[in-house]
């Protein structure tokens, strides 16, 4: 089986007047067609970072990204530009991704135009028309100017417009972050249903590990620029071997008051280091409840425990 | 019943934009007694954050206007307190805690600064010991190395750094109540368990009373005693956290609780989200506001507003819910 993705000791470092960024640290990957990988860490730590180099967006430091078969990596710009079409973006904050000054029509209908996808503009009329109705939107939208509507409509229209292009891969940086609780699963349920109609892989980039977990298959946690765990999703949440991310599950505070009374927490001490300066041998170490002397000097490299289940801890086995 | 430190009843507080008339805050009642924390919950613009604005008096005017209430701290009504005495209670007796503290602390100003300004002017504290009070204030707040930190900058401080300090700015003058608008929203999980369990450790040593308004269902349920649910501007269902989260008896809060994917449970194959969108508040409708998202509604629900009203006594405190089909939102819990 080939992946429709695959990502290979990806390193990204930005040059700044005070040294080397180390955002992307040797991160691989793969995704298979029709998959669902979550990739999930705190600010910093390069999940989204990686997504942007997967878009190119930015440009790799090194390590080879494989999309359909093709070596992003070494694409010159009128190449990347017929890729770029087969993998899409859902941002955030979609107030800040969509042109204030453009109807909602003209937002979905662009790049339909720009790209030749659908030519003469009644058909592309009837395409915004098609393409809002899938993502729950009223034809009337197309009239509508973003600020005229809510956030988790706004969200229905970055998603519109990702898939007018009908990609393969969608990256969703955060896509439900910004939107108030009842809104999210409306968007998340979407998300899904729009994966079984069409056959999309996602990545899926977010900081809510219980919203990770509902919508992957796979997960990887990374912390510092570097992947920590990578399992499937049922090991990684039923029996997670990595200090970090036990103590990541651990600090979700579950809406149940009987249940939050009774549960031991691990609260880690300090802060997420500067990826500036990461600290020597295993970059979590110094915040590690279990970390003993070998962590500080050695790296622990992501070695499977079981069969595609992978942590990158010396004490993965006894933790 | 145990006196409440602050006492809001019938508070109401009126936006006028060009759109209309915004009741971002209608007539609603909580109280908060001595040492305990109370949450106001809810989503974006359901006038939780402008009910701790009111109660502080920092509605930005002429737009917003405070039309009615009284909100009774310590025996006097500060909505009525003069310019000055209000001065004497922000900070003093009442600190506030925000979502982003970049924003509410002063770039320019150094940390030291910043924590001694309100020890010399509400505590009358001679300048070095102020200085000797602020160094205490970030130890105790889980600083490393006080003495250093003191003349550095904001800038110079990590988003979880800068909460701590805004929490040692808000225990500096000794209050007996903290309101805390979302005060770890911008933060990463395992910085926001840390300043979570660090105010409660400290509301609990020091016995300071907490207002935790947020949008998040588990920090409301770890952190809470009791819990009130705010949807357009009003108070929809009110009680102990635990009566609230294990009988929700309003469609609105099972709701938000149905929608979250939850980690203790087994994963379920599709969320089950609230329908449609928040409501426009220049154009609630006639009835209950939830009604067009409401999977119980019946035609009662479309005329009559209904009044919050006991739905069970289990304490103290009565469980208090505003929905005309409050009986049968238990049934529904029950089936699940």
């Amino acid at each position: 089986m080939t992946a429709l993705l695959e990502v290979k000791n990806l390193v990204k470092h930005f040059e700044v007047s005070r040294g080397l960024v180390r955002a992307v640290d040797g991160v691989s990957f793969s995704l298979e067609k029709g998959e669902t990988l979550g990739l999930v860490g705190e600010s910093g730590c390069g999940k989204t970072t990686t997504g942007r180099c997967i878009l190119q967006l930015e440009r790799a430091t090194s390590g080879s990204i494989l999309f359909e078969g093709r070596e992003l990596t070494t694409l010159d710009q009128s190449e990347l530009r017929a890729v770029r079409r087969k993998m899409q973006v859902i941002f955030q904050d979609p107030y800040s991704s969509l042109n204030p000054r453009m109807t909602v029509g003209q937002i979905i209908a662009e790049p339909l135009a720009v790209h030749g996808i659908v030519r003469g503009s009644a058909a592309r009329a009837a395409r915004v028309k098609d393409l809002l109705s899938r993502v729950g939107l009223l034809p009337a939208h197309a009239r509508r100017y973003p600020h005229e509507m809510s956030g988790g409509q706004r969200q229905r229209v970055g998603i519109a417009r990702a898939l007018a292009m009908e990609p393969s891969l969608i990256i969703c940086d955060e896509p439900v972050s910004a939107l108030d609780v009842s809104i999210q699963a409306q968007i998340i349920n979407l998300l899904e249903d729009l994966q079984s109609e069409f056959g999309l892989t996602y990545l899926f980039i977010a900081h809510d590990l219980a919203v990770v977990r509902h919508i992957s298959d796979r997960v990887a946690v990374m912390y510092l620029g570097k992947i920590a765990e990578m399992a499937d999703r049922k090991t990684i949440y039923d029996n997670p071997r990595h200090p970090y991310t036990k103590a990541l599950l651990s600090a979700v505070p579950i809406p149940d008051p009987e249940l939050e009374m009774k549960r031991e927490r691990i609260v880690l001490g300090g802060e997420v280091p500067s990826p500036l300066n990461p600290p020597s041998g295993c970059v979590f170490h110094p915040r590690c409840p279990i970390a003993v002397e070998r962590c500080t000097h050695e790296i622990p490299v992501l070695r499977d425990l079981t069969p595609g289940h992978g942590a990158a801890c010396h004490l993965a086995e006894i933790a | 019943m145990a006196d409440a430190l602050l006492d809001v009843r019938h508070l109401s507080t009126r936006f006028t934009t060009r759109e209309g008339v915004v009741r971002a805050v209608d007539d609603v009642s909580w109280d908060v007694k001595e040492g305990e924390t109370v949450a106001l919950v809810g989503e974006s613009g359901c006038g939780k954050s402008v009910s701790a604005l009111s109660i502080m008096r920092l509605v930005a005017q002429p737009a917003g206007q405070i039309v009615g209430g009284q909100a009774v701290f310590k025996g006097r009504d500060l909505l009525t307190l003069d310019e000055e005495a209000m001065r004497r209670v922000r900070g003093r007796e009442i600190a506030m805690i925000f979502q982003e503290p970049m924003t509410s602390l002063n770039p320019v100003l150094s940390i030291g600064r910043q924590l001694t300004e309100g020890l010399e002017i509400h505590l009358g504290k001679t300048p070095q010991q102020a200085r000797g009070r602020a160094a205490e204030l970030l130890g105790m707040v889980g600083i490393p190395d006080p003495e250093r930190r003191l003349p550095q900058y904001p800038h110079q401080f990590s988003g979880g750094m800068r909460q701590r300090m805004m929490i040692a700015m808000a225990l500096s003058c000794e209050p007996s109540l903290i309101l805390a608008d979302e005060p770890t929203t911008a933060l990463d999980v395992t910085i926001q368990a840390q300043i979570l369990e660090l105010m409660k450790d400290l509301s609990r040593r020091l016995g300071v009373a907490m207002l935790m308004i947020t949008h998040n269902l588990g920090v409301v349920a770890r952190y809470a005693d009791r819990v009130n649910v705010m949807y357009a501007g009003r108070i929809i269902e009110q009680g102990t956290a635990r009566e609230l989260y294990g009988n929700p008896r309003h469609p609105y809060t099972l709701g938000l609780l149905r929608s979250v994917p939850r980690l203790d449970e087994p994963r379920r194959s599709r969320l089950a989200p609230i329908d449609g969108q928040p409501p426009d508040l220049t154009r609630l409708p006639a009835g209950c506001a939830f009604l067009p998202r409401c999977a119980f509604r019946v035609d009662r629900c479309s005329v009559e507003r209904p009044p919050l009203v006991p739905v069970a006594h289990t304490g103290p405190e009565p469980h208090v819910s505003a929905c005309w089909e409050a009986e049968r939102v238990i049934a529904r819990q029950e089936t699940r």
